[in-house]
């Protein structure tokens, strides 16, 4: 089973919402789309869905030629961010529409319908309008709607969005255990890194109404190829300053400087990004070879055992994200370590280099 | 610990007062008057229920109160689905949607006399538009100064012409508000679109029906102005209606014990089926 997009493009009204993107999604794992809030996540999911039409390229499923099939014939389900269930039909006949819809036979309907509901653990709220559950139980029914319809692909648009805290972790650890051997392509559409990261599987990228990579999603998360993709993938946002580097002197704009080796010595002398992830820079300095920064604190804030605080460099904001408990004073300059050995480097039109 | 005073009756009373004034008072002195026989000069004899036996009892009563409820009957069955087709079929979005809410609303902006005088001269045969077309162009004898199945015709027309957008406009307000999310699930299932309006917008509508078979109801089964001036109660007493007739009691006969005896009996009726209506229609929720 497998899902091709080939230079699909979405315009609506003269605005280009899709720009010409190419992918091959695969069953056997999640496919998580990461992007921020109007990046064309839930726009490429309706594309592939058939709710919206292509302005050009084409849609392939299974190796055919889906662009022209209407929704309803490529055999596919959506899971909203919203909970959307039928009001007035009770849990069963929600999770039985489809089924209905498509004219298979009542004694199969019920087993279906039974299966999917005692793998959400619906069986007993069966017969009570979606009305009457929980958010939680609401989403478990327009889940167990896409399981029991045993369709080629499941889109999950940021699902767990609408649940709180608790509910949210309760059903990611069982999203993934829920679709496995059943052979459709799940792909989930998500703005958490952390989400992605958890869901493991492959990773696409999205920014701007584009792809901007496509891989195992560790594999993305230790190689953004680009400045957008490790912005895209990194929460809090990854910390970034204009760099030069002559020999083997890499100097920030604020003015320090260290010794760079490896593959980054390499590199051409002259202008370069650097990105950093904020666990890599630390209050406290955990080896000799850490760069001392030094900045003004802005906020700070302590999240269960980790507290991070965001302090100016230059003209750039950044955020360190330590283990511990740190005393910082607002509004006053306090030294951070950088360890320059996990450092991204971006050539100046934001392309990896080392 | 509990602080016994009786404070909390001057935080009702303006509400009180408000509603003594705007249903207490008038409506205690029609009971008043439907118990009591009044020669003028304020002598009154007590009278008990004679007045309301004598109503209930007279063919004239029952004659126009099947005639309201005819009346009310055909306008429920004509507004309340031609409101929803109408709803269904206008756009959600674009430049369209603020021209078609203005046409839908004007004609509620026109005084109800009005629309009854408009009506008349509209229809009038040789000198009105529709009467010259009707009975001069296509041939068809259409008088509802003369004809009571042009009367009653005529005065549904109106009705319809009228009050539709009051159905048109809440069925449009529950239809936007269903988001998108619902017809993407109908897509995917393939649902035909009589299961979308059964199993969508149907119930998503529900509440805002409710109201506009309500509002629909009382309104037609309380309407006066609109069928008076446009036809009188007439030809004969074809086209009176329960408030025409009570109108022509109370200040035509100035019969005003029986006139009042027929008000309360007319608002024990709006009410018992407003409240029969309002029950079966929200009886799902409550469960």
């Amino acid at each position: 089973m497998t899902i091709e997009l080939k230079s699909a493009v979405k315009t609506i009204r003269g605005i280009t919402h899709i720009k010409p993107t190419s992918l091959v999604l695969e069953t056997g794992h999640f496919n998580v789309l990461l992007g921020q809030t109007g990046s064309g996540k839930t726009s490429l999911i309706k594309l592939m869905a058939g709710l919206d039409p292509l302005a050009s390229g084409e849609v392939w499923m299974d190796g055919r030629d889906v662009s022209k099939l209407s929704t309803q014939k490529r055999n596919i389900s959506l899971v909203h961010q919203f909970f959307v269930n039928y009001p007035q039909m009770t849990v069963f006949d929600n999770i039985a529409s489809p089924l209905r819809v498509a004219g298979m036979a009542k004694s199969e309907i019920q087993g279906r319908v039974e299966e999917a509901a005692d793998i959400l653990q619906l069986r007993p709220m069966l017969n009570r309008r979606p009305q009457e559950l929980s958010g939680g139980q609401q989403q478990r029914c327009a889940l167990a709607r896409a399981i029991a319809k045993e369709s080629r692909a499941v889109f999950l648009d940021e699902p767990l969005a609408n649940l709180d805290y608790k509910l949210r972790e309760e059903l990611r650890e069982q999203l993934p255990e829920l679709f496995a051997g059943r052979g459709a392509v799940v792909v989930y559409a998500t703005s958490e890194p952390e989400e992605a990261l958890l869901l493991g599987g492959r990773t696409a990228l999205m920014d701007d109404g584009v792809v901007t990579q496509f891989g195992p999603t560790a594999e993305i998360y230790r190689k953004p190829e680009s400045l957008t993709a490790a912005r895209v993938f990194s929460d809090p946002p990854i910390n970034a300053a204009r760099m030069s580097k002559t020999g083997t002197t890499a100097t920030l704009d604020t003015g320090a400087s260290w010794t760079v080796s490896g593959p980054t010595a390499d590199l051409p002398d002259g202008a370069y990004t650097l990105a950093i992830r904020p666990h890599h820079v630390t209050p406290v300095p955990a080896g000799t070879d850490y760069v001392k920064l030094s900045g003004e604190v802005l906020v700070t804030e302590l999240s269960g055992s980790e507290s991070s605080a965001h302090f100016e460099l230059g003209s750039e904001g950044w955020v360190s994200l330590a283990h511990g408990v740190h005393p910082y004073e607002v509004g006053e300059a306090h030294d951070f370590y950088m360890d320059a050995s996990q450092a991204f480097y971006f050539s100046e039109d934001g392309r990896l280099v080392a | 610990m509990k602080t016994e005073n009786q404070k909390a009756w001057f935080f009702v009373l303006p509400v009180l007062l408000l509603v003594a004034f705007n249903a207490l008072v008038p409506i205690m002195t029609v009971v008043n008057y439907s118990v009591q026989e009044t020669f003028g000069n304020n002598v009154f004899f007590w009278q008990g229920l004679d007045w309301f036996e004598q109503i209930l009892r007279s063919d004239r009563f029952q004659a126009a109160l099947g005639r309201q409820f005819l009346f009310t009957f055909l306008i429920l069955i004509i507004e309340i689905p031609l409101g929803i087709i109408i709803a269904l079929s206008m756009p959600k979005k674009g430049m369209w949607v603020p021209v078609c809410l203005v046409l839908m609303a004007l004609p509620m902006l026109i005084p109800w006399n009005v629309v009854g005088a408009m009506w008349n001269i509209f229809t009038l045969p040789k000198i009105g538009l529709l009467g010259y077309f009707m009975n001069d162009v296509l041939g068809v004898n259409y008088d509802m100064t003369q004809d009571p199945l042009a009367a009653w015709i005529t005065i549904i027309v109106m009705d319809v012409w009228h009050w539709t957008s009051l159905v048109v406009l809440l069925s449009y307000a529950g239809l936007v508000s269903i988001p998108d999310a619902y017809y993407q699930a109908a897509k995917i299932d393939g649902a035909s679109p009589w299961k979308v309006f059964r199993y969508i917008q149907l119930p998503k509508m529900k509440t805002v029906l409710t109201i506009a078979i309500l509002l629909r109801f009382m309104d037609s089964f309380n309407i006066y102005t609109e069928p008076f001036v446009l036809t009188g109660g007439g030809p004969g007493n074809s086209t009176t209606l329960l408030s025409i007739d009570l109108v022509k009691i109370a200040l035509g006969q100035f019969d005003l014990g029986p006139a009042a005896a027929m008000s309360l009996i007319y608002f024990a009726i709006t009410l018992l089926v407003s409240w029969l209506f309002y029950t079966l229609m929200t009886k799902d929720d409550a469960k």
